[in-house]
């Protein structure tokens, strides 16, 4: 894995002390790092060079806030700066108001057009529509099969047109729309090459005909350095109006978004996640920002936790992570919070630096554990629950018989326990130190040791 | 140099060897002179071409070693230089393993690549070349891939097994070593469903579907990989994982014919000396050609 660019910050600025204004020096170190974590998140090395160049500028003398060291201050201000370049705000479909919308989806081969083209009629389905899908990818060896067995699994249908003339195909399927009463059209396009003269005319053409209200351009996350080819090449011939990203469920930092943003000032719209039909979301600028830099999505496990647990809830385990009055309710109350936020492994995932810890493999996070120990705590009386040295030798038997367990097995969620309270007294003691690590009533759940 | 297949080779890498050559003709043009600019222009393209920031940066410190050492003239015979420094991070004398028999290879991926289509089309050249070929239809999870290859199937005319959509992809693979027990065609290929190396479980399913090949089958089994040329930085990640969990004997390095360079495989023969057999070079049932490691390097560097 590569290095996150907080880690290459911090390795940076571990010297300096001061606080107070960066220094031209200090700039210099930091830009050479920022950098490096954008080639390596693949962002074309001449959108680098113009983004280094205004992080710098803002750099330079910039005031440190009093409550941050300098390595964090730069991170802040290549966050904000990377987050406007991928479009601050969130990119919606336009749609005009005639009946059907068309909606064309164009890209290079193999970046997920026709997976792309069923997941956005599925979404657009939930907003209350009635999509059609429209295959006009003659070329390829049963693409229009394929487009025909997921509209066929999402129940959606599907035109499939005779013959190899997809213009043609693209204007009866919009007819075959209107119809049949869909409000909607997708239309699925045949992968391109950007220097395939022929098959640019022909996209071109398809847009002529159909009109469509949005073109979106299909883009492999895993793309690299050639993306602004290609994005700047399907700019020009069919002007498309907004990116979707797919393949984000991989571990690609995903640069080439940032890339096709900057050269193409197209918003990216929507982002493929998973393998399954309703895995497309809304594209979260923020959040994508963050992950080509490396620094995991902390912000989403922050966002995911305020969300999740309850801001007085979390404050009140704030006070008793500092009183050590932590109890199996306590713990109980982690372990369903974590199992909300979608288990230990998504979580781990999501923790920037989780892939390089030593011995911590997200894949083996057993799920079914933490129902085991819910299992467990959940046959405690509440007596129990509330003063663990109760637990002598017949009621861990009790427990463990209600459970379904070995007594074993009572034995190492009560030693796992004691370990996580012990653990939050160190961190409430180190809590002088500025380092607020219990600030959202994780570290529980997050350091529990399976 | 010039073969017959090397003219073709060029001709699907002109694209490709007209942007950078252009780059590094302009570098060479505007300051002949081996100086700051010039390096850091070279690296620039270097970069463009996904080779990758930390290769680049020591391929690039290694010819300024090279080039003050050897004394070398001007910016051309540093870029001559350079082309062979390339072709020498790959490994020598790579065996082929679509020309062994007999043979079982495993064919494996990310979504997209092209592994159906490669598929087809390594198919067609053996069966062209008079070996007998069986396909076994392993992506039994995209909707449409048995059909797909099945068409490629039907072009090469040689016999595939297939079963239905949603079988378990051992089996398929199972069956097709049956099959190819019986039949002994020379190369056996066997199509399997594009997978994110992130993805625990497809990964497992993977592995599960090399076992069952390796334990069933009387001829040797390998292992290739197919990666998309227009791939970045995850290119390397896709190869480390892939080669963990399976054991990689091969690249095949598809869509090489629009304006990416591949550089990623630079990367990936140095870490892991995966060689590539393979570059896809156009849309043409021909148009996968053998990998030449100097003709690639000269062609991305634009150099004669």
């Amino acid at each position: 894995m590569f290095q996150n660019l907080t880690e290459r910050l911090q390795a940076v600025f571990s010297n300096l002390t001061g606080k107070g204004r960066l220094s031209d020096a200090d700039v210099d170190a930091a830009m050479r790092e920022i950098r490096m974590a954008l080639l390596e998140a693949d962002v074309n090395f001449k959108v680098v060079k113009e983004f280094v160049a205004r992080v710098r500028e803002r750099a330079v003398g910039a005031e440190v806030h009093s409550s941050l060291t300098p390595g964090q201050a730069v991170i802040r201000i290549v966050d904000e700066e990377l987050t406007a370049l991928l479009g601050g705000t969130d990119a919606r479909l336009v749609f005009s108001g005639r009946i059907p919308g068309v909606v064309m989806l164009v890209g290079l081969q193999g970046s997920g057009k026709t997976t792309a083209s069923a997941k956005l009629a599925n979404l657009l389905r939930k907003q209350g529509k009635r999509p059609m899908l429209v295959a006009c990818d003659v070329y390829r060896p049963a693409a229009i099969d394929q487009l025909e067995a997921l509209g066929r699994e999402l129940d959606i249908p599907v035109h499939r047109g005779e013959g190899t003339d997809a213009v043609a195909i693209a204007k009866a399927g919009v007819r075959a729309a209107i119809d049949s009463l869909r409000d909607v059209v997708v239309i699925d396009t045949a992968g391109r090459l950007h220097v395939d003269e022929e098959m640019m005319d022909e996209v071109a053409r398809i847009k002529e005909a159909v009109r469509p209200d949005q073109v979106l351009m299909v883009i492999d996350a895993m793309t690299g350095q050639d993306a602004v080819n290609a994005a700047t090449a399907f700019a020009e011939r069919v002007d498309f109006d907004a990116v979707i990203v797919t393949k984000l469920d991989g571990d690609a930092r995903g640069g080439a978004a940032l890339s096709v943003k900057s050269v193409t000032g197209k918003p990216i719209m929507y982002a493929g996640v998973g393998e399954k039909l309703d895995a497309l979301e809304q594209f979260h600028p923020d959040r994508m920002a963050r992950r080509i830099l490396g620094m995991g999505d902390m912000m989403t496990l922050i966002e995911k936790a305020v969300e999740t647990a309850d801001a007085e809830a979390a404050a009140e385990m704030e006070e008793r992570v500092r009183t050590a009055t932590f109890t199996f309710d306590d713990f109980l109350q982690q372990l369903q919070q974590v199992k909300k936020m979608g288990g230990l492994g998504s979580m781990l995932k999501m923790m920037p630096g989780a892939g390089q810890m030593k011995g911590l493999d997200t894949e083996d996070v057993d799920e079914r554990q933490l129902d085991r120990v819910a299992a467990i705590i959940q046959s405690m009386t509440a007596e129990e629950r509330a003063n663990p040295r109760l637990l002598n030798g017949s009621r861990r038997e009790r427990i463990a018989r209600g459970a379904g367990v070995t007594v074993f097995d009572v034995n190492q969620v009560i030693k796992q326990f004691e370990q996580a309270r012990k653990l939050m007294k160190q961190f409430s003691k180190g809590g002088g130190k500025g380092r607020r690590k219990g600030r959202f009533g994780l570290p529980g759940g997050m350091q529990s040791p399976f | 140099m010039s073969t017959p297949w090397y003219r073709r080779i060029s001709e699907g890498l002109t694209k490709s060897r007209e942007r950078l050559g252009e780059q590094l003709n302009v570098i060479v043009g505007r300051s002949p002179d081996v100086d700051e600019d010039f390096w850091e222009n070279l690296e620039d393209a270097l970069i463009g071409s996904d080779v990758g920031v930390t290769a680049v940066t020591e391929i690039v410190d290694r010819l300024r070693d090279t080039a003050t050492r050897k004394a070398l003239p001007d910016a051309r015979a540093v870029l001559d230089h350079l082309a062979e420094e390339i072709a020498a991070e790959f490994p020598t004398s790579a065996p082929d393993p679509f020309s062994a028999a007999p043979v079982v290879v495993l064919m494996v991926g990310v979504n997209g690549t092209g592994k159906t289509t490669s598929v087809g089309k390594i198919a067609s050249e053996l069966a062209t070349s008079g070996k007998r070929v069986l396909l076994g239809s392993g992506d039994t999870y995209r909707a449409a891939a048995v059909e797909q290859l099945d068409i490629w199937a039907d072009r090469a005319g040689v016999p595939v097994v297939r079963r239905d959509r949603g079988t378990d992809p051992a089996a398929v693979a199972f069956d097709t070593v049956a099959e190819a027990n019986r039949t002994t065609p020379d190369v056996t290929l066997i199509d399997t469903a594009g997978r994110l190396h992130t993805s625990a479980d497809l990964m497992r399913e993977l592995q599960k579907v090399k076992r069952v090949v390796e334990r069933e089958s009387s001829a040797p089994v390998r292992t290739v990989l197919v990666l998309d040329a227009t791939t970045g930085q995850n290119g390397l990640t896709q190869a480390r994982e892939f080669d963990a969990a399976l054991g990689l004997d091969a690249l095949v390095l598809t869509k090489l014919d629009g304006t990416a360079k591949g550089g990623i495989a630079i990367a990936i023969a140095r870490e892991l000396g995966i060689p590539i057999v393979r570059i896809g070079v156009g849309e043409g049932v021909d148009d996968l050609k053998p990998f030449d490691a100097l003709d690639y390097a000269r062609a991305l560097i634009g150099g004669e």
